[in-house]
């Protein structure tokens, strides 16, 4: 698990979810950062090189926040499984920076007092110094270093970027000095319910080798939740798992704690927190009348949440958001994508002057450039979605919105934590699956995991903004509203309300029990940092440019020779040599199953093309027209489609209506390899993405068909 | 005895203890839901699906069905 190797160095940062862990991650390790996937799921695995002049080879380890070591959600897991590789002497690190937000101080704690029980130092990062008004409300920090038993204690500010060089220092002193633990025990005013455990933490204690406080604790925790004796079983338990008869006993012995605790009339679920925060409380000395005072304090956040979460003006302002980003997203791009436009088209002109006529002439500007050029066009779009997303994200809003929407989502067999997942599928829906693992009950987080996909993602918006570009007037509705990108909101809004239709639907056949428990925290708003949002608006960036370099390249290269191969001769230029090249064959094969939602066999060659990925479809139509039309010059994909006229019925191939029809079949469409991909891996098998295929298909197909057949009877 | 829901937006409470078996029992008193700690009532989510609640110098957010057993004494200053 280690970055490297077991030898390496390393520090890891712990915290609850919203205490500035990353962003003092970012100081910590500057640009020097790796993003991975832990081994066989989705978790974001972070980790960097800390930045520093006493040694260059320290790692730094982000771990995802948590509020306990006993986990709740998959994030947790991550983290418990982490402590529980420690605690069996596996890739130890150097020190754990125990992160705590001190504006929050007594629940923050609450972690570093499990984190001190591993044994190994511990540093605390007191973070947001920045907004403590009163410091003498704090602890000395000379008693919390002592009474915690702590390595050291650095007050910081990751957002105003102070303390970052004590912090740094406090690591160097905790690897090149480690002071003697001054380890303080926790729990020694509770010897009778140490007594109702000590079979238990005995068997762990003989078991395992662990310390007596470590065994101890553990004994705690297993009681706590069963999630805690699930670390020890295998599939999950990486490398500490452990022969199913150990299992097995741990299981029993803490079947018989529990019970004997139940019998002296405590809580098992309880006593863990309770101890602590008797022990935090007591240290953290807060009066009843300060508490009062703290509690009755309004916030900066909590007074724009009066309008913010308003019951009838928080909806309507959600609302107004999303119309207001999809309206953004037509006209901030105008520009952008009229340069990419021309600068592609000023290329393939210039590679046309400069090379010989010839295959490979033809294979560069036909496939490649006419290609790739179609799908690139779209990135000014995709950047402003993401970094819309990435605003309403990291302001603290989404959690606004997963409040006010959780009553909405249960009636559609959801859960509040499912809004952020589906409004990042608004982006990528793989990103949006790996949010999912928030949700903490499974059969919540397969309907989001299954009905995801139907949110239309960022790789879809080539398809709209070119059917709508090319076939949608832009003219004003009740004029203010661009029609143009009405239309688009139209898209977005039926792919949604889809979803929650079809999440109705199939919380009634998926038969596993669901979850109902929510606690959410809402955090206090705060400005995003920008370098925060460019960062996820680069990654997604980079990751649409690969994939047009390597994914929509390649169909591409492959799909110009299907189209211009085998070449005919035809003496009366009566048919165009396409038709008959291997491209041509086979759409004309499948359009007989197309036509009724009013495609032609060239759509038909971009609909088998884009199942690989949803934005080839447009690379694929430039390809195609573009070997069509022969031309010795480049001609934009959106004029080729408007004068394309079917040889059998003496229409154009493209009309308004063929354009909705397209649109609708994308809106449901199933289409994306790499969501299939994850959505088994996430699940476990290839149930869920073949269920998914069938469903999105046929609702596609269907839709379409509708949409098609239903406008020609209306006389469109 | 009275249960968070109970109550209106403003007025602060103590908690007494927890009814019924609620999931989310181990997860609340982990984050600072303990018996003598006192907590503001924030306001209802639209719909009143959801209800706010502050603690510990946070905010948090749990369903109305649950906040239904927490069992609370008014706080008389």
């Amino acid at each position: 698990m280690n970055p490297k190797g077991a030898q390496d160095k390393y520090v890891a940062l712990i915290g609850n979810p919203n205490c500035g862990k990353t962003a003092i991650f970012n100081h910590l390790t500057g640009l020097n950062q790796k993003v991975s996937n832990y081994p066989g799921i989705t978790v974001e695995r972070k980790s960097g090189k800390l930045k520093c002049e006493f040694d260059d080879s320290i790692d730094v380890l982000d771990l995802p926040g948590t509020y306990s070591l006993t986990p709740e959600s998959l994030d947790e897991r991550v983290v418990a499984e982490q402590v529980m590789d420690w605690l069996h002497g596996i890739n130890q690190p150097s020190a754990i920076i125990s992160v705590v937000d001190a504006t929050n101080l007594s629940r923050n704690l609450y972690l570093t007092t499990q984190l001190l029980d591993i044994g190994i130092p511990v540093i605390l990062a007191l973070n947001m110094m920045d907004i403590v008004k009163d410091r003498s409300v704090l602890p000395e920090l000379s008693e919390l270093e002592q009474r915690f038993g702590l390595s050291s204690a650095v007050p910081m500010s990751a957002l105003e970027g102070w303390g970052i060089e004590e912090l740094k220092s406090a690591i160097e002193q905790a690897i090149t000095s480690p002071a003697p633990r001054k380890r303080k025990k926790l729990f020694e005013e509770h010897p009778e319910i140490h007594e109702l455990l000590r079979p238990l933490s005995d068997y762990l204690l003989n078991q395992f080798n662990y310390s007596p406080r470590v065994a101890r604790v553990q004994a705690l925790r297993l009681i706590t939740r069963q999630s805690a004796v699930d670390l020890y079983r295998p599939p999950h338990a990486g490398d500490h798992s452990f022969s199913d008869e150990v299992v097995r006993e741990i299981e029993e012995l803490r079947n018989q704690a529990v019970e004997k605790i139940k019998q002296s009339g405590l809580n098992h679920r309880t006593i863990e927190a309770t101890i602590r925060y008797s022990w935090l409380d007591k240290l953290l000395k807060q009066s009843a009348q300060e508490e009062v005072l703290q509690l009755k304090e309004k916030t900066r956040s909590e007074k724009i949440d009066t309008v913010l979460t308003h019951s009838v003006l928080g909806p309507l302002i959600f609302i107004a958001l999303l119309v207001f980003i999809f309206q953004a997203i037509f006209t901030w791009s105008s520009y952008p994508m009229d340069w990419i436009d021309n600068g592609v088209a000023r290329f393939g002109e210039w590679v046309l002057s400069v090379m010989a006529p010839g295959i490979l002439r033809e294979l560069i500007v036909e496939g490649i450039i006419a290609g790739v050029g179609a799908v690139i066009i779209f990135l000014p779009q995709i950047l402003i979605l993401v970094f819309c997303m990435a605003l309403l994200e990291d302001s603290g809003y989404m959690s606004r919105v997963a409040f006010m929407l959780d009553k909405f989502m249960t009636k559609a067999g959801l859960h509040g934590r499912s809004v952020l997942p589906l409004m990042s599928g608004y982006a990528c829906a793989i990103p949006g699956i790996m949010a999912s693992r928030n949700i903490d009950g499974w059969k919540e987080r397969l309907i989001t995991i299954m009905v995801l996909p139907l949110m239309s993602c960022s790789a879809r918006l080539p398809v709209y903004a070119l059917m709508i570009g090319a076939f949608i007037p832009a003219s004003k509705v009740l004029g203010i509203i661009n029609l143009q990108g009405l239309t688009l909101v139209v898209m977005y809004f039926l792919g949604t309300v889809t979803a929650l239709i079809i999440a109705k639907i199939l919380s009634k056949f998926i038969k596993e029990r669901g979850r109902s428990s929510f606690v959410m925290e809402l955090p206090p708003y705060r400005l995003p940092l920008m370098r925060s949002v460019f960062r996820q608006v680069y990654i997604r960036g980079k990751q649409f440019l690969m994939n047009a370099g390597k994914i929509i390249m390649a169909v591409s290269i492959v799909l110009w020779f299907l189209a211009s191969f085998p070449k005919t001769v035809e003496e009366n230029n009566a048919v165009n040599p396409i038709h008959n090249s291997f491209a041509g064959k086979i759409g004309h094969a499948i359009e007989p199953v197309i036509e009724p939602l009013g495609f032609d066999w060239k759509i038909g060659v971009g609909l088998i093309t884009s199942f690989a990925a949803r934005e080839v479809v447009v690379s694929t139509l430039a390809t195609l027209y573009s070997v069509e039309d022969e031309g010795e010059d480049m001609v934009s994909l959106s004029e080729s489609m408007k004068a394309d006229i079917n040889p059998k019925t003496g229409l154009p191939v493209f009309n308004t209506l063929v354009a909705i029809s397209l649109m609708v079949f994308f809106v449901y469409a199933a289409q994306c390899l790499a969501t299939f991909a994850i959505i088994k891996q996430e699940t476990n098998s290839w149930k869920w993405p073949m269920i998914m295929i069938v469903y999105m298909t046929a609702l596609a197909y269907v839709a379409s068909l509708v949409v098609y057949q239903g406008g020609r009877l209306l006389g469109f | 005895m009275k249960s968070v829901t109970d109550f209106s937006p403003g007025d602060i409470f103590t908690i007494e203890k927890f009814t019924g078996s609620i999931e989310l029992q181990s997860r609340l008193v982990e984050m600072g839901f303990v018996p003598g700690v006192k907590i503001r009532m924030v306001k209802f989510a639209p719909w009143k699906g959801l209800v706010e609640l502050k603690i510990r110098n946070y905010h948090v957010s749990i369903r109305v069905v649950e906040a239904e057993n927490i069992k609370v004494i008014e706080y008389e200053s």
